[in-house]
């Protein structure tokens, strides 16, 4: 074998080593969309009970809140970056952290202090090798997230919210995730969880044509309302926690798709230039042995 | 046919149990409450406890709650919390470890929730 056949050969096994390596890749992170997504459907009911909750009490009473009242002037914002711990993911990562920074930017034109809380280990890279200050981060369960890893996000989240401003506390609470929208379309996304904006909540009312009814509380509103608000943010995080594992699964099974492609397409291309390089072996080979025996047919004839 | 009320029970990462009833016993933080049809809109907070469902056909379904809500409007109850198992589905040898090993902790929250299973799972009985 030549040594350009060799070479060719090579490369050819190489790449098909890869080719299965990322197909595997691609059937898994297939695998665990379905999951992720099963996930996703069945903390729908509690989420969307919850929130029907959250805006009876809301708008059934004249209850004021810390966390539903917009303050005048707010001087300090928490952004919680829902990013993953793996990579191989496209774009996914990098596209949640830009519509961090853009979010973060606009929150600082406005004159707003920020602080970052981060979910995963690519935001906490990102940000170390920055040398940017976080003030809290979780890794380790972004692949498939617990309704308990929601709750431990939350609960520095929410201490913040009820701290007063000037001991650190802050007056409102954004969250950037990736949505799930379908198998092929994830965008990342910004979203104010606190405090709630009422002018959404009663756009979505009247959508549904939804006149809700006057509720009586048990055992008062501002009881409810305390108990439900912290539910309500858990609750929120949890989903964005899903649809981020969802979505980074979509992301992987798309990169690793195209890496599949791309590695089938190399193996196409490798193998016509090995056929050619054999070719080429081959005629070298037979005029070498044609252009071989004429000259000894050409020796015999003249010492004859 | 008599009146009804429709339940669902979901806990924050399913839908535990969902169906017509007859009536719902829950415990708030104000003491024990039963929604018959036709209650009048409700509200409240649950304690850590167990919860009672008449359903229609005359059978009961109890099921241990560990915090959340109640809420009842249209004839339509929803009973939320962060965790929620049914009887049937609790492991009343796991549960006694549990309790046991609460006791020697002496953590209250844990106990509690032992002994709300424990309390649910016999109920069914």
């Amino acid at each position: 074998m030549g040594a350009q056949l060799r070479v060719y050969k090579r490369r050819i096994k190489s790449v098909t080593a890869t080719k299965k390596i990322t197909k595997a890749m691609e059937m898994i992170a297939a695998s665990r969309i379905v999951k992720a997504q099963r996930q996703v459907a069945a903390s729908t009911p509690y989420a969307s009970e919850l929130t029907r909750a959250v805006k009876a009490v809301a708008t059934g009473s004249t209850t004021k809140h810390p966390l539903t009242t917009e303050v005048d002037s707010p001087a300090r914002a928490a952004v919680l970056l829902i990013t993953s711990d793996r990579g191989l993911a496209g774009g996914y990562n990098s596209n949640a952290i830009k519509a961090s920074e853009r979010l973060i930017e606009r929150l600082k034109a406005e004159g707003k202090e920020v602080d970052t809380y981060i979910v995963g280990r690519k935001g906490v890279a990102y940000y170390a090798f920055r040398e940017r200050k976080v003030t809290k981060s979780w890794t380790g369960f972004t692949d498939s997230p617990t309704y308990g890893n929601a709750k431990a996000v939350a609960e520095p989240l929410i201490e913040a919210v009820t701290q007063e401003t000037a001991e650190g506390g802050v007056d409102e609470l954004h969250i950037v995730f990736t949505e799930f929208v379908s198998m092929m379309t994830q965008t990342p996304i910004d979203d104010r969880l606190l405090p709630l904006s009422l002018a959404d909540t009663a756009e979505e009312a009247e959508g549904k044509q939804e006149i809700l009814p006057l509720f009586d509380f048990e055992p008062s509103a501002e009881d409810v309302l305390d108990a439900l608000l912290p539910r309500y943010v858990e609750s929120r995080i949890y989903n964005a926690l899903l649809q981020s594992a969802a979505s980074k699964h979509a992301a992987t099974r798309r990169a690793m798709k195209s890496a599949t492609d791309n590695a089938e397409e190399l193996i196409k291309s490798l193998t016509r230039l090995a056929n050619a390089a054999r070719q080429a072996e081959i005629t070298q080979e037979i005029s070498e042995i044609v252009g071989g025996a004429s000259a000894l047919a050409d020796a015999t004839a003249g010492s004859d | 046919m008599a009146a009804e009320l429709h339940v669902e029970l979901v806990a924050a990462d399913r839908s535990v149990w969902s169906g017509e009833a007859t009536l719902v016993v829950a415990r708030t933080t104000s003491g024990d409450i039963g929604v018959m049809p036709g209650h009048q809109p409700l509200l409240g907070v649950l304690e850590s406890g167990p919860i009672t469902i008449r359903t229609s056909d005359g059978g009961t379904v109890v099921a241990a709650v560990h915090g959340g809500f109640i809420s009842f409007a249209d004839n339509k109850l929803s009973l939320l919390a962060e965790i929620a198992e049914l009887a049937d589905e609790i492991d009343i040898a796991r549960a006694e470890r549990a309790l046991e090993r609460a006791k020697a902790d002496t953590d209250a929250a844990a106990e509690r929730r032992a002994e709300v299973r424990l309390v649910a799972a016999a109920g069914s009985r």
